[in-house]
């Protein structure tokens, strides 16, 4: 048992976080009212416990915006765009990864179509890594790999230029959420089909209850942010 | 400083012979200028971002408005250095809150540029970022968008410029930087 104090001197007991019914007073303990007039629209996306070590991700959490069901009822989407607009929790977001990779070998920062390209390339310039975007077909210019993956009806690609990455090298793929990990899984394949090795997959939001973390095999996976909203 | 290709700077060269140009990409007869390439190069990539940044910095920016999907991969990385809001402007039914659209011409037909209500201020100070200005179509339809909300764009920032498109002259009067023509 510990106690953790967010970067707003509320003080919160650590053991709280395991059981649900406190975890919701949590949600709201660590939810800044501000000025903002979206503000009063934000459902806080929820936090585990391994989450709050880090004074920075209250902030972050509390600047995703929850919108019911889109892009069709019954899904509540994450919206990271809130997030973009929230220059310190931006800036955070990106410092959080950058010192988990620094100087890690890494040498391959993966993106996916769309929502990684925001994410990404800042990772990759602040680690002196490359960056490769992975998008939908017919986007790259030029030779391509490709890797399908299941949809909940059909199928979709993404596709990789040939020689951005070479053999030996390691990489890490970045997105902004991981719901079933269909998008990732094939980005892993990808990567390997050409030998990389993926050191981890890093996203800003988990939906756990999809098990996308499954579907990663050997793969770890690291998350700023944990939502029961799915 | 007025917008203009940045000349003397000796990165320019630098960046310029990383960009890959793929004949007949999307159709034949189309040159397209390729910056994944300079993705690849941590040296190229930093100096690109580095060459906006010291333009922008002092320039009170608060917003930079990035047109998907290459201008996500430069927009975010200047908002961060320079402590600006990053706005995505989308194809239609991407964003998921509240938009509004903006249309503009293709070769044939037209489409459309959303951005969220309430992600850009009136009184603003805007920046437009894509990797490349070819006809000037989509920068005009996201100087409109900004203007809608009361925005003012202070600048439109591309990589490359396409001289003969003239789509420098369809930026409502807004300047124009970039740093390598490709002609």
């Amino acid at each position: 048992m510990g106690h953790f104090v967010s970067s707003l001197g509320q003080s919160v007991c650590s053991i709280c976080l395991t059981t649900p019914s406190l975890s919701f007073v949590l949600r709201f303990s660590l939810c800044v009212p501000s000025s903002e007039s979206r503000e009063s629209e934000i459902i806080m996306a929820g936090t585990k416990e391994e989450d709050v070590k880090d004074p920075r991700i209250p902030k972050i959490a509390s600047s995703i915006r929850v919108i019911p069901d889109f892009p069709k009822p019954g899904i509540m989407f994450q919206d990271i765009t809130t997030l973009l607009l929230d220059t310190e929790a931006f800036k955070d977001t990106i410092d959080i990864f950058v010192e988990r990779y620094k100087g890690k070998g890494i040498s391959v920062v993966a993106g996916v179509e769309a929502r990684g390209f925001i994410f990404g390339p800042p990772i990759a310039l602040a680690i002196g890594a490359k960056f490769v975007p992975m998008r939908k077909p017919k986007k790259l210019p030029g030779k391509v790999i490709s890797e399908e993956y299941s949809l909940e009806y059909g199928t979709d690609k993404i596709e990789m230029h040939v020689g951005a990455v070479e053999p030996g090298e390691r990489a890490i793929i970045i997105d902004d959420l991981i719901a079933t990990g269909g998008t990732l899984a094939a980005a892993i394949r990808l990567l390997e089909r050409v030998g990389v090795t993926i050191a981890e997959c890093a996203c800003v939001i988990e939906l756990p209850v999809l098990k996308g973390r499954e579907k990663l095999g050997e793969t770890p996976l690291f998350i700023l942010v944990t939502s029961d909203a799915a | 400083m007025s917008g203009n290709k940045q000349e003397e700077d000796p990165r320019i060269n630098g960046i310029k012979t990383k960009i890959r140009v793929v004949p007949d990409f999307p159709k034949k007869g189309i040159m397209f200028q390729d910056i994944t390439t300079v993705l690849l190069d941590p040296k190229a990539f930093k100096d690109t971002i580095d060459l906006f940044v010291e333009r922008y910095r002092d320039k009170n920016i608060s917003v930079v408005a990035g047109i998907e999907a290459r201008g996500f991969l430069f927009g975010p990385p200047i908002a961060l250095a320079i402590g600006a809001k990053f706005v995505p402007l989308r194809k239609p039914k991407k964003l998921p809150g509240e938009t509004i659209f903006e249309e503009y011409e293709l070769e044939y037909g037209n489409d459309r540029l959303e951005m969220h209500v309430g992600a850009v201020e009136a009184g603003d100070r805007a920046l437009v970022v894509d990797d490349l200005i070819a006809t000037g179509g989509t920068l005009c339809a996201a100087i409109n968008l900004l203007e809608r909300v009361g925005a003012e764009v202070v600048e439109c920032a591309c990589v490359i410029e396409l001289p003969e498109l003239k789509g420098r002259q369809r930026l409502k009067g807004k300047p124009l930087c970039m740093l390598v023509e490709y002609r």
